[in-house]
C-alpha cells in the first residue's frame, strides 16, 4: 500500500505544480507593481496608467517604445504614467535595450517572471490601460502600429476625462 | 485480490492527475509568451539565409518543376 500512496503523493504534487494564474481581464484589479523587488519606478500609478509587457527579443516591442514615448510626452503632464515591464531573463539584454531606447517613462525588470505570470499575458507585447483605481479598462494584445496608437490615445483621453 | 486494489487505486490516481495537469489538452505543450526568448532567436528562423534559400528553391524548381511551400515567416516568438 506504501508504494501507490507515494505515487499518489508525487502525482498530486505534479498537479499542484501546474496550477497557473488566471489571465487578467478587463474590469479586474491589476496587481500592484510597487512592492516588487525589481520595481524601481518612483511613481508607478497615475490618473491613467499604461502597463506594457515587453522583451528585448520581441520585434513589435521595439516598434512600440517610440509610440509610448510620444504618448508619455503628450499626456504625462495630465496624469498619464507609462510603466514598461521587461520579461527578459538576462539582465544584460534588458540593460542594452534600455540604453538603446532610453525611454522617458518608467521601466522595470520582472526577472523572476512573478508579475507576468500573475497577469498571464496572452502575447508579447501586451499593454494594459488602467484607471485611477488600478482597474484594467482596456487591453491591447500585440502592437499594431498606428491602429494601436490611435486606440491608446482615445482610451487615455477618455480615462483622463473621468473624474 | 489483495494486490489488485492498490493497482486500481494507482491507475485511478494517475488518470485523475493526468486530467488535472492538463495532459489531455494542448495546454501541456504550450510555451508561455514570456518564455519564448530562445524561440525568437534568429537561429530558429528556417529562412535565416534568404540567398541560400532562394538558390535551393531555384534548384528544386529546376529539378522538380515545382516551387513554394517552404517554411513560415520569421522565428518562433509568435509576437503580435
Amino acid at each position: 500500500m506504501k508504494q501507490p500512496l507515494r505515487l499518489v503523493l508525487i502525482l498530486a504534487g505534479l498537479a499542484l505544480g501546474t496550477v497557473s494564474h488566471a489571465q487578467v481581464k478587463v474590469g479586474d484589479l491589476f496587481p500592484d507593481v510597487k512592492g516588487r523587488p525589481d520595481a524601481r519606478a518612483p511613481a508607478v500609478y497615475g490618473a491613467v496608467t499604461i502597463v506594457d509587457f515587453w522583451a528585448s527579443w520581441c520585434a513589435p516591442c521595439k516598434a512600440s517604445f517610440p509610440a509610448y514615448a510620444r504618448l508619455n510626452a503628450a499626456y504625462a503632464s495630465k496624469g498619464l504614467s507609462v510603466v514598461a515591464v521587461s520579461v527578459d531573463e538576462d539582465p544584460a539584454d534588458y540593460a542594452r535595450f534600455v540604453a538603446r531606447f532610453s525611454p522617458p517613462f518608467a521601466v522595470l525588470l520582472d526577472r523572476g517572471h512573478d508579475l507576468v505570470r500573475q497577469v498571464s499575458v496572452p502575447t508579447m507585447p501586451t499593454c494594459y490601460v488602467l484607471d485611477r483605481r488600478r482597474r484594467v479598462r482596456f487591453i491591447h494584445a500585440g502592437y499594431h502600429g498606428s491602429e494601436t496608437d490611435q486606440a491608446l490615445r482615445k482610451e487615455v483621453e477618455l480615462l483622463l476625462s473621468e473624474t | 485480490m489483495k494486490s489488485k486494489i492498490p493497482i486500481a487505486v494507482a491507475a485511478f490516481a494517475l488518470t485523475l492527475c493526468m486530467l488535472c495537469t492538463g495532459c489531455s489538452t494542448a495546454k501541456a505543450v504550450r510555451v508561455h509568451p514570456w518564455d519564448r526568448g530562445l524561440l525568437a532567436d534568429s537561429v530558429m528562423d528556417p529562412n535565416r539565409d534568404p540567398l541560400g534559400s532562394a538558390m535551393m528553391e531555384h534548384v528544386t524548381s529546376s529539378r522538380e518543376a515545382a516551387s513554394g511551400g517552404r517554411g513560415v515567416g520569421g522565428a518562433g516568438c509568435g509576437c503580435n
